[in-house]
């Protein structure tokens, strides 16, 4: 999805919501924040004051943790090998990596015999907490997650969504997760960035959302989510 | 471990290459895919041996040209050949009359050759005495007035610039009753009465078991094939007591001798080697000791032969094809080349790249490898390549997002997800190989070949199988031990069951 002209500051410390319908150019974003995708000419992403460049894109990415969905863990490593994986590659000694993968299990609520399990063996909220712990091994500033919780069945999704905010509050890193849930947005969300073909409608708090909208589409997206009771309590007309 | 096969790989190379090369001590006879010249060779390797020199027999090669490059560039001494074979074949346009215009010749190639061994191994038009005294035919041009004779006659026979069309045409002959037929179940058509003539050779050991008549070539049409020895200038100044030795059989063996041996190694199973003893013992009165051979130590040798042919090609061909995988997967438009070039390399017959290979590397085991080298590769490359496209772009840009750099990524990530597709190719390639490789004894290279090509030439099934069998089991073996290394190679990861 080609994106137009944007301007975008992510605050620190704080949870940003990339929100959007499919297609709004919600995850292109996301991918030109860590390099992933590189902005036309003109364009340009500063992270912690220094520009993101092809050049500096891979070492910048240890101070990035990028979540997708489904997790994208690698099916030929445990749980374990996954979240060491930087780590291990960046040489850090063993008995390090030992005490960062158990406390990154503890703070994610991952069973610890869940770790020399392989991806396949691991229930689907289970890969996206490895996914998360993967993420965080090397203590990066920033937290990127593509639709993280998307093929999650809602029970899990929910449990998921209260277990995240409060990992997001212990740690108290700047986070920017990518979702079209406008419910998940106001949950985790400290600020809101709502787009539409490749550009800001509008951003704020959900509150500002809802009570100010800038244009009638951002009542629309927000009224187009339907709520499960709304059968109940529908127009009795 | 790369490294130390590679090591391995050139000492092998370093060694088959040496022993393939000329050493002063050694007389390097060579013989064709013909009982004849077996024979032929065997008589002369005798000899050579019994002068207190070392001759070695390379045996069965593929054909003439395979001899004479190989004669030229001296990985063989010397071989008997056919006068008619110079003349029509090694140089037809030259047009070579007599012995002396031969001589000339080969004389500019620096090799030179014997007198006549005897015997004249031509056409042979042959039919069953009860037929031919029913009519009162002795020579060819006695055909002429029985129009209703029925022809067997071989394909190469039908089709030579010397056979059928122009034989016909020098006697006018108005047959046209004729049909293609194997050699072989010619002699036992005209036995049965199904046709009344045929072609053979004059020396064919089955002229005389069938009891069959030639009949006279009164008007000359075939050329005559009296075999020489033709050997090179150099072993005349290196080792004049081994042309020396040679000299007892030139002139020596007679139609009917050589026929007998024929006879007696193609219908009786007689091994060459006991036939020409047995010849030299009778006639110039030489005791031969031939070395008990058994089928195992046979069996034994065909096996190494065999595993040095394909292991050292194959481990070429994975140490040259997974890097050529990967960078046609890096580089799309490399890629395209890379595959274009190896899958052309594999739509050549085998048959022909073992001869492409003369040339440049000789005869042998190298030129053998090299060729199984080169078929080697295709799947081992594209197998890499598919391996490597297969992986999910998610799992792709998972890696990216990590901030490792491309040579990790391609080591920790992409080639472990890629092993299996990996392994399959290279088990494909072992076993294409191991049955390709039985080629190689044309170009004596030895092996599992060996015993089929000497069995096709014999028809002797038994003999066949003792290459095809083991041929097979080896193919059985080698995909067994790729399965088992899979589960060993393969990352445990990829061969777990989800819950």
């Amino acid at each position: 999805m080609a994106l137009k002209t944007i301007d975008l500051f992510i605050p620190e410390g704080k949870t940003t919501i990339m929100l959007g319908q499919s297609g709004s150019g919600k995850s292109t974003l996301i991918r030109i924040i860590n390099g992933l995708i590189q902005p036309d000419k003109g364009g340009s992403v500063f992270f912690e004051g220094i520009p993101v460049t092809p050049q500096n894109a891979l070492e910048l990415r240890h101070k990035m943790g990028y979540v997708i969905q489904e997790g994208g863990l690698f099916p030929h490593l445990t749980a374990y090998q996954n979240v060491a994986l930087m780590a291990g590659y960046l040489g850090w000694p063993a008995e390090r990596i030992d005490k960062r993968v158990t406390e990154l299990a503890q703070l994610t609520q991952l069973p610890l015999d869940m770790l020399s399990r392989f991806p396949t063996q691991l229930s689907g909220g289970q890969r996206q907490r490895v996914s998360l712990m993967r993420a965080l091994i090397l203590d990066p500033d920033l937290l990127l997650l593509d639709e993280p919780l998307g093929a999650l069945d809602p029970m899990i999704r929910s449990e998921l969504q209260n277990d995240l905010k409060q990992i997001f509050q212990t740690l108290g890193k700047t986070v920017v997760i990518v979702t079209h849930d406008i419910g998940e947005a106001g949950f985790l969300g400290d600020m809101i960035v709502l787009l539409r073909d490749g550009q800001i409608v509008q951003q704020g708090s959900l509150p500002e959302l809802v009570h100010t909208p800038a244009v009638p589409f951002v009542t629309q997206f927000i009224n187009a989510q339907r709520s499960p009771l709304e059968a109940l309590t529908g127009n009795p007309s | 471990m790369k490294k130390y096969g590679m090591i391995l790989i050139c000492l092998l190379m370093t060694h088959t290459i040496s022993s393939a090369a000329t050493n002063d001590s050694t007389v390097k006879i060579a013989s064709k895919l013909h009982t004849e010249g077996v024979i032929l060779a065997e008589l002369m390797t005798h000899l050579v041996n019994h002068a207190g020199a070392k001759a070695i027999h390379l045996r069965e090669l593929g054909g003439t040209h395979v001899i004479w490059k190989a004669l030229k560039r001296g990985e063989v001494d010397l071989y008997v050949e056919y006068t008619g074979t110079i003349m029509k074949e090694l140089f037809p346009n030259s047009r070579l009359k007599t012995l002396n215009d031969i001589r000339q010749r080969l004389l500019q190639d620096n090799v030179l050759i014997s007198k006549p061994l005897g015997f004249n191994s031509t056409y042979a038009i042959s039919m069953k005495p009860e037929v031919a005294d029913k009519y009162g035919i002795t020579k060819i041009s006695d055909l002429r007035h029985y129009p209703d004779l029925r022809f067997g006659f071989t394909e190469r026979f039908l089709a030579r610039q010397d056979g059928w069309q122009s034989l016909r045409q020098t006697y006018q002959l108005p047959q046209t009753n004729v049909r293609g037929l194997h050699h072989y179940l010619a002699y036992k058509g005209l036995n049965s009465g199904a046709i009344d003539l045929m072609d053979a050779y004059s020396t064919d050991g089955e002229l005389a078991y069938y009891n069959l008549q030639v009949l006279e070539d009164d008007l000359h049409h075939f050329p005559d094939y009296y075999p020489l020895i033709i050997y090179r200038a150099d072993l005349a100044e290196r080792m004049p007591q081994v042309i020396a030795a040679l000299q007892k059989i030139v002139g020596n063996i007679t139609e009917t001798e050589m026929r007998q041996m024929n006879g007696t190694a193609t219908l009786d199973k007689v091994p060459e080697s006991q036939v020409a003893a047995d010849f030299l013992a009778k006639k110039l009165n030489l005791q031969i000791d031939i070395p008990e051979e058994t089928l195992f130590s046979r069996l034994y040798q065909f096996t190494i032969e065999h595993l040095i042919l394909v292991s050292i090609s194959l481990f070429a061909a994975i140490v040259v094809s997974i890097p050529l995988g990967i960078l046609a997967f890096k580089s799309s438009r490399l890629g395209q080349i890379i595959l274009g070039i190896v899958g052309m390399i594999q739509t050549i017959p085998s048959l022909a790249i073992l001869v492409f290979m003369i040339p440049l590397l000789g005869i042998g085991n190298v030129p053998a490898i090299a060729a199984l080298f080169l078929y080697s590769l295709l799947p081992i490359v594209r197998n890499t390549y598919v391996g490597l496209h297969e992986i999910s772009p998610q799992l792709r840009e998972s890696a990216q997002a990590l901030g490792l750099p491309p040579m990790a990524r391609l080591r920790l990530i992409e080639l472990p997800l890629a092993y299996r597709s990996i392994l399959a190719g290279i088990k494909t390639s072992a076993i294409i190989n191991i049955g390709t490789a039985t080629l190689g004894a044309l170009i004596g290279a030895g092996g599992y070949g060996q015993p089929i090509l000497t069995g096709i030439r014999l028809d002797d099934i038994g003999l066949i199988l003792q290459g095809a069998i083991p041929a097979a089991v080896l193919a059985l073996l080698a995909q067994g031990l790729f399965e088992l290394a899979e589960r060993w190679i393969v990352p445990k990861g990829l061969q777990v069951k989800s819950r």
